[in-house]
């Protein structure tokens, strides 16, 4: 306790070093004036008096040292000293001190900010209990390698397996919420009872579901998520108790959950519903696959025994059941659903990142060693003075330290600013598909990556230019007058330095080149649809309706003919999925073609006589749907190109009979095929679909598409109100346009996203690498000035000179290309799962890369050629 | 600085860490006491056998100082100089008795020890 009070009064005393002297001088002028007194008083000479108090003293200096020692702390103090000349140094130099300091941080902010993307993502644990013990559970059919499960499935292997402690099931779905003011759209999820005690969540407020709540008859029950219970509740405990109407059943609030709780495979649920088999849902059938299972595994237990285990299961249902025939288990880590999609593209981004963090490094450190050259004279009059060489190392370091923490913080405030940019950039969509990214921030773990860049970054800052000055015996330095030799060395040792540069600039433009092509391609893959021009919105027919298919079919034609009669509308159509989703399958079979129970997957619509016209789908052979194709008539079926090509080889379709694959199945004429539609994401081939007409076959949730002259975006609005005329009981939500769905698709925001950063980190990387070779052949320039007048005075042209620098140039240009291009080959090969319609070995983006970095290369080292030429061979050698 | 000093060579110097004993005990008689004054009593008490560089007191009584034992204020000696009085605080004083115990105490045992009888049965 007396020796921290007393630390921290010397720790202050740093601060008050000039009150403190003046004290002391008072102090010891008193204490020498009261022994002179003394002195006098027996009987000294006055000039011997005070010589005898002073001597007594033991000098006045030296106690004056001895007692500043003690008031501060003599290391701090010198280091603040140290500091101070450093900052001195670094203020008279501000031309390197700001290009070192912007150049660093630019690459501390890169690096920084996708840490913490990679840090909330990847390295900080979901909000569940033991999160690396619980598993997805899937079934694995041909087309479909994670589906859904059916409920009855989901009970076998429940009951079945020897890995898991429990298993629950769980199906994200909107709920239309009955409001004071109508309908309206809700996001939520349907769980089986145990889900939350699985999780390891249990509410802040009220209780988790109880077992068997989740049976058929039992009342229904409701979990609120946090910000619902904000939202619509005020955040009031009274909440607990009352009911809330949700798809037409009255439910009971019994809890809320914590505010931290996400769960990504559902999005941002406000609603957790206990899931009631109830017989009029397809939750009791094998064949209805739409549940997700989540698990945890037994202590010991392996995913890949879990999986294992699952499997051998999912065979004996095959055998036991026919609908489970081709059907597979698969047990994935829940961590590996959650993040599994972006790891790849943090993964490609952070080693972005560091490469653009090693060009800034490499190219400060180039600035670096210059600075030491022209000050190794500096240093070799301070050893030849007895400076030691830890005390000029020591002054490196602390130059360093200064340079590194003024990059630092510049590093951080852009990175804070830098993240902020790229959560806008995702997108409330994308961010609500990965909750765990409303965690980013500059917690601990990305402070101290930052620390730890930044004491690399000091170590490399203050080694090299100590080794470099202490390398050759110092004496040199003084003898040769730091000019010719040193230069040379330092010339070659730079060189390399810029080939590495260059070379790391044409890793990350080819990688940047890649994904933006991908990006391009993607965008531009054939949709088979013009998507311009269309607003969609998603709609949900009032519950009260939903059992009588007259009334939906009736319903959805009212909605049709309203927005058609809108301003600026050319047509109208709805369809039960819109394009670039994926979504509902079925199982056919072709009439009159061989049938042993296959599982013949194809996608499927439910779409009404204006789709494909609305769409300007293309038409191959036969008719669309029309008005006349409604339930009095026999069902019609359209297939796309796909479909007729694999299971209809070498024939016509139209006019031939499909069927689903059960038993009872009413065939279905083919009328009509259509060039394929991108129904499925933009990155995968296009599944075989099937369109059957809305009105022989209707659905109560649907999309409306609609295609307008003109401001499609003005028309959402217009379109939900007019909607809410009709009936403020149909609820509609996600009202976008076509083209905005597109470019906000996973496959479209990971590429964009990705191509985007990587493009901005190729082109700091570029200038960078294009500074640092200019600052290389200016450093050359200079220091051959005297060269290159001699020649021009021996008669050299101008021409001359510019080869004689180019040369230089080309010859670090080439090999930096050349070894770029070499690596850039084995990196790509970390980009192959993120490229589309692109290999990874493009010798368009390669030659392209080559090409611009050659001419942007070229420039940089044009300049100091220039100078070189312009050279006054008399002054050249008059300089000297 | 040499060898200015030779003349007190049959003096003895001030052992590590009994100066601070010394200038709390000299306050603790003496009442409040400017640095000179503490130096000279320090001096006296000794019967002039200790020879002590009179700087070396302003580092152990800053030293003093900054531990919380003395707190120092700036006023006016008896023949009428400026200076500055050091007094003994209420930790100082704890210090000081704490301090004086063990000193007698250690110096009871080597006394023990040293004692030509040798008698420590």
């Amino acid at each position: 306790m007396k020796r921290l009070r007393a630390w921290l009064i010397r720790l202050a005393g740093l601060w008050q070093a000039a009150r403190g002297d003046r004290e002391l001088a008072d102090e010891i002028a008193s204490h020498l004036q009261l022994n002179i007194d003394d002195n006098l008083r027996a009987g000294m000479h006055p000039e011997q008096a005070r010589r005898e108090a002073i001597l007594k003293l033991g000098g006045i200096e030296p106690t004056k040292e001895a007692y500043r020692d003690r008031r501060t702390i003599p290391l701090l103090e010198n280091l603040l000293r140290d500091t101070r000349f450093a900052i001195r140094q670094l203020r008279k130099n501000p031309g390197f001190t700001s290009t070192a300091v912007v150049v660093l941080g630019l690459g501390i902010c890169a690096s920084v900010a996708i840490f913490a993307f990679v840090d909330a993502s990847l390295i900080k644990p979901l909000p569940y209990r033991d999160p690396n013990r619980l598993v997805g559970l899937f079934e694995k059919v041909q087309l479909c390698p994670q589906c859904p499960l059916s409920y009855p499935d989901y009970l076998d292997w429940k009951r079945l397996n020897k890995v898991f402690t429990a298993a629950d099931a769980f199906e994200g779905s909107g709920f239309s919420l009955r409001t004071s003011a109508g309908a309206e759209m809700a996001g939520g999820a349907v769980v089986t009872a145990g889900f939350f005690k699985t999780l390891g969540v249990a509410p802040v407020l009220g209780r988790d579901f109880r077992t068997g709540e989740d049976a058929p008859a039992a009342p229904r029950t409701v979990i609120l998520s946090y910000a619902a219970w904000q939202k619509r509740y005020a955040g009031n405990a009274a909440v607990l108790g009352q009911t809330v109407t949700l798809n037409g059943d009255a439910n009971i609030i019994v809890g809320v959950l914590p505010r931290n709780f996400h769960f990504a495979a559902v999005g941002p649920a406000e609603f957790w519903a206990a899931l009631h088999t109830n017989a009029n849902s397809c939750y009791p059938q094998r064949g209805c696959h739409s549940l997700d299972g989540l698990a945890r595994l037994r202590d010991g237990v392996s995913v890949r025994t879990a999986d294992a285990n699952i499997k051998q299961i999912a065979g004996e249902l095959e055998k036991q059941h026919q609908s489970n025939r081709g059907q597979g288990g698969a047990v994935i880590p829940l961590t590996e659903l959650e993040v599994g999609r972006i790891r790849p593209i943090l993964i490609v981004l952070l080693c972005g990142a560091g490469l653009l963090l090693l060009i800034a490094c490499v190219n400060v450190t180039s600035l670096v060693l210059v600075r030491a050259e022209s000050r190794r004279r500096e240093m070799a009059v301070r050893a030849a003075l007895g400076g030691s060489r830890a005390r000029m190392a020591g002054q490196f370091v602390t130059e360093a330290v200064v340079l590194v923490s003024a990059a630092t913080i510049l590093g951080l405030v852009a990175a804070t600013w830098l993240m902020r940019l790229l959560m806008g950039l995702i997108g409330e969509d994308q961010l609500a598909a990965m909750p765990f990214l409303y965690g980013l921030g500059l917690n601990l773990r990305v402070l101290v990556f930052a620390a730890a860049v930044a004491v690399g970054a000091v170590a490399l800052f203050s080694v090299t230019p100590t080794w470099r000055s202490f390398l050759p015996d110092l004496r040199e330095g003084l003898a040769e007058g730091s000019r010719g030799s040193a230069g040379t060395t330092w010339r070659r040792f730079g060189a390399n330095l810029v080939v590495l540069e260059l070379a790391t600039a044409v890793i990350l433009l080819v990688g940047a080149g890649l994904l933006g092509k991908s990006f391009y391609r993607l965008l531009h893959v054939d949709m088979g649809m013009q998507p311009e021009h269309l607003a969609t919105l998603r709609v949900a027919e009032p519950d009260s309706i939903r059992d009588n298919n007259a009334k939906v079919v009736a319903l959805a034609h009212e909605i049709m003919n309203r927005t058609a009669n809108l301003p600026g509308v050319e047509s109208v159509a709805i369809s039960s999925l819109l394009p670039v989703r994926g979504g509902n399958t079925m199982w056919i079979r072709v009439l009159g073609h061989p049938f042993h129970g296959e599982h013949n997957e194809v996608g499927y619509r439910q779409v009404s006589s204006g789709y494909f016209t609305t769409l300007r789908a293309k038409l191959l052979h036969g008719r669309y749907f029309t008005e006349a194709d409604d339930a009095s008539k026999p069902p019609v079926v359209i297939i796309d190109r796909a479909l007729a090509e694999k299971y209809f080889p070498g024939e016509d379709p139209v006019g031939k009979q499909m069927a689903y694959a059960g038993a009872t199945s009413p065939p279905m004429q083919v009328v009509g095929i259509v060039e394929d539609i991108k129904e499925g994401p933009l990155d995968e081939t296009t599944w075989p679909t099937m369109y059957v007409a809305y009105s022989q076959d209707p659905d109560d949730h649907f999309s409306l598409v609609v295609r307008t002259s003109k401001g499609e975006h003005a028309l959402l609005p217009t379109l939900a109100a007019t909607i809410r005329r009709i009936d403020p009981s149909i609820a509609t939500f996600d009202p976008r346009t076509m083209r905005d769905r597109i470019d906000n698709t996973q496959a479209a925001y990971l590429r964009r996203c990705s191509a985007w950063l990587a493009g901005g980190f190729a082109l700091l990387a570029l200038l960078l690498g294009a500074a640092g070779l200019y600052g290389v052949i200016a450093y050359s320039v200079s220091r051959r000035t005297r060269e290159i007048g001699v020649r021009m005075a021996l008669g050299a042209q101008p021409r001359a000179v510019y080869r004689l620098i180019l040369k230089e140039a080309g010859w670090l240009i080439a090999a930096g290309i050349a070894i770029g291009l070499a690596c850039s080959l084995a990196a790509a090969t970390l980009l192959r799962g993120l490229l589309f319609g692109v290999r990874a070995a493009d010798p368009g983006t390669l030659a392209e890369v080559a090409a611009v970095l050659g001419v942007a290369a070229l420039l940089a080292s044009y300049i100091p050629a220039r100078r070189a030429a312009s050279v006054n061979p008399v002054e050249a050698l008059r300089a000297e | 600085m040499g060898n200015q000093y030779g003349h007190m060579n049959d003096k003895t110097d001030v052992w590590q860490g009994t100066l601070a004993l010394m200038i709390l005990k000299t306050i603790e008689t003496m009442g409040p006491l400017h640095g000179y004054g503490i130096a000279r009593r320090i001096e006296q008490t000794s019967g002039n056998l200790l020879s002590l560089n009179y700087g070396t007191l302003y580092p152990a009584l800053l030293k003093l100082e900054q531990e919380g034992s003395i707190a120092s204020e700036w006023g006016v000696s008896e023949n009428n100089r400026k200076a500055k009085f050091y007094k003994l605080t209420r930790a100082g004083r704890r210090q000081l008795q704490k301090e004086a115990r063990d000193w007698q105490q250690a110096t009871a045992i080597l006394a023990r020890f040293l004692s030509p009888s040798g008698d420590r049965a």
